[in-house]
C-alpha cells in the first residue's frame, strides 16, 4: 500500500543548515550531509533542501553540499530556492536531485514550469507556494513571502499544474509558526483542484497535527516540516509509529 | 565491472553513488567495448519510452545490450530501464523495446479507479510473487521508492514482485539474468541498496 510521506526540510545557507538545529548524537548539527543522513537513517521519506543564499559563491557551496548528499543519502530528494531557469533546474539535477521546487521562479517567468516539464518531465518539477489570505481570498506571496502577488492561489495552482507541475507544496503562511496544526482549510481546496500529489506545509507543532492532516484530508500525500524535526519536538520515528496506529499507511 | 549505460537519459548520479557502496569498478559509458568488458549490466532511464528506445538505437547500443544479455550477462533495468527489456509500449503511439521479456508497457490508468492519483509516486511495499536472487537480502513487505505513469502487462511468467496501487502493479521482473525495477533502488534506501549488492552478486547463466 502507498504510505503518506514525511518530509522534513532544510534551509541551508553558505553550507550550513539554519534555523537553530537541536540534536543528541548529531557530532556537527548544522551540517547538511549529516542532518540529511540522520533523517534518512530515521525514518524521513524523502528530504526538501532549500538553497536560501542569495550570492553565486554561496550557490557554489550549496551544489558542492547537494553532491555530497546525494553520494551518501539514498532517498529522493528536492532541491528549491533560487531557481529561475532551465539551466539552473540542469545544475542541481546534476547534483543528485531528483525533484525541483519552483516558487518565484515560476511568478516571474510563467514558462518556466512548462519548459522544465517538458525536458525533465512532469515528476521532477514541484511547484512550491506561499499562501496568505488577503483581500478576501486566499492569495499568492512571492520572494519568500513578502510580497504580495494579488495572484488567486487556487487559479495558479491550478494554471502551474496544468503546465506540467508534477507535485505541489502548498504552504500556509496563516498557519506557518502558529504550530497549531495544518491550513485544512486551504489545504482541501486545493486537493478538491487538482489531481497530482499535494503536500502539506506550514503548521505542524506536534504528531496530533499530523494525525488530523491525513484523517481529515485523506487525498493529502504528504506532510512536510522544519523547524520541529529540527529542534527533536517530533521524532519521525514516533510520527510513524503513531500513524500505523491509527491506521495511517507509513513506511516504518 | 559493473557498466551503467550512459545514453543520455536521465541523470545517473544517485545510481553510481549507490552502486559503488555495494561493488567495486562501477563506471557510466556509452563506449561498446566498455561494455563488452564489463561483467554486469545497469540500464537506467526515465522520460519518455519512444525516445528512449530511439536513443538506444542511434548510439548502437539496442542490439549490443540484445546481444550481453542473449549471452547470460547479468542486466538490470531501472524504471524506464525495466520497461525497455520487454517488447513493445503503447506510451504515445507504439514502440518496440529490446524484446529480452515477453510483455508490453501500457498506461496504469487502464487498471485504477478515479481515486488514485498518476503518476503512481511514493513509497509502496512490494508483495513477492517469486523467489529471486536479487531479493536475497530483503523480505516481502520491504518498502521501496516508485515514480511511474505505465507498468509492464501481460508478462505474468516473469513477475517477481508486484505493489498494491488500486491493483496490483508489476514492481520487479526476472527472465533468467535479466532483471527489471519498476522502483528505484538508488533512491529506495538501505532497502534498495541490499537489492542493488544482490544484484552485483549475481552470476553469468551459462
Amino acid at each position: 500500500m502507498i504510505t503518506k510521506r514525511i518530509i522534513p526540510c532544510l534551509d541551508v545557507k553558505n553550507g550550513r543548515v539554519v534555523k537553530g538545529v537541536n540534536f543528541e548524537g548529531l557530532r556537527d548539527v548544522s551540517s547538511p550531509v549529516e542532518l540529511a543522513k540522520f533523517y534518512s537513517d530515521n525514518g524521513a521519506d524523502e528530504l526538501v533542501f532549500y538553497d536560501i543564499t542569495a550570492s553565486s559563491d554561496g550557490r557554489k557551496i550549496f551544489t558542492d553540499i547537494l553532491c555530497e548528499t546525494a553520494s551518501k543519502v539514498f532517498i529522493p530528494l528536492t532541491v528549491g530556492g533560487g531557481i529561475n531557469s532551465v539551466g539552473d533546474f540542469d545544475r542541481v539535477l546534476n547534483c543528485g536531485a531528483d525533484k525541483v521546487s519552483v516558487n518565484s521562479g515560476a511568478i516571474k517567468n510563467p514558462d518556466l514550469v512548462y519548459n522544465a516539464a517538458k525536458l525533465y518531465g512532469d515528476q521532477c518539477v514541484v511547484l512550491s507556494v506561499d499562501i496568505k489570505r488577503a483581500d478576501g481570498g486566499f492569495r499568492v506571496f512571492a520572494k519568500g513571502g513578502r510580497e504580495n502577488t494579488g495572484m488567486e492561489a487556487i487559479e495558479w495552482i491550478k494554471r502551474c499544474v496544468g503546465n506540467g507541475a508534477g507535485e505541489v507544496v502548498v504552504n500556509s503562511m496563516d498557519t506557518d509558526g502558529v504550530k497549531n496544526g495544518f491550513d485544512l482549510e486551504l489545504l482541501e481546496k486545493v486537493c478538491e483542484a487538482v489531481s497530482v500529489p499535494v503536500i502539506a506545509s506550514g503548521g505542524a507543532g506536534k504528531i496530533e497535527d499530523f494525525i488530523t492532516l491525513f484523517k481529515k484530508l485523506p487525498r493529502i500525500d504528504a506532510g512536510l516540516a522544519a523547524s520541529v524535526f529540527h529542534f527533536g519536538e517530533i521524532k519521525i520515528s514516533d510520527l510513524k509509529k503513531r500513524m500505523l496506529l491509527e491506521g495511517i499507511p507509513a513506511r516504518v | 565491472m559493473t557498466a551503467i549505460i550512459d545514453y543520455g537519459v536521465g541523470n545517473l548520479f544517485s545510481l553510481k553513488s549507490s552502486l559503488n557502496l555495494v561493488c567495486d569498478d562501477v563506471f557510466v559509458t556509452s563506449d561498446a567495448e566498455k561494455i563488452k568488458r564489463a561483467d554486469k549490466i545497469v540500464l537506467p532511464g526515465v522520460g519518455a519510452f519512444g525516445d528512449a528506445a530511439e536513443k538506444l538505437k542511434s548510439s548502437g547500443l539496442f542490439e549490443l545490450i540484445k546481444d550481453e544479455a542473449k549471452r547470460g550477462k547479468p542486466l538490470l533495468g531501472i524504471c524506464l530501464g525495466m520497461q525497455l527489456l520487454f517488447e513493445k509500449s503503447y506510451e504515445y503511439g507504439e514502440h518496440e523495446g529490446l524484446g529480452l521479456i515477453k510483455g508490453s508497457v501500457k498506461p496504469i490508468s487502464e487498471v485504477l479507479d478515479n481515486n488514485y492519483k498518476i503518476p503512481h509516486i511514493g513509497w509502496n511495499s512490494l508483495i513477492f510473487k517469486k523467489e529471486s536472487p536479487i531479493f536475497k537480502y530483503i523480505k516481502n513487505g520491504d518498502y521501496v521508492y516508485f515514480v511511474h505513469s505505465f507498468q509492464a502487462c501481460d508478462c505474468n511468467e516473469s513477475v517477481i514482485a508486484t505493489a498494491e496501487y488500486c491493483a496490483e502493479l508489476t514492481a520487479a521482473v526476472c527472465r533468467g539474468n535479466v532483471f527489471g525495477c519498476q522502483f528505484h533502488p538508488e533512491k529506495s534506501g538501505s532497502v534498495g541498496l541490499k537489492i542493488l549488492k544482490a544484484f552485483a552478486e549475481t552470476e553469468a547463466a551459462v
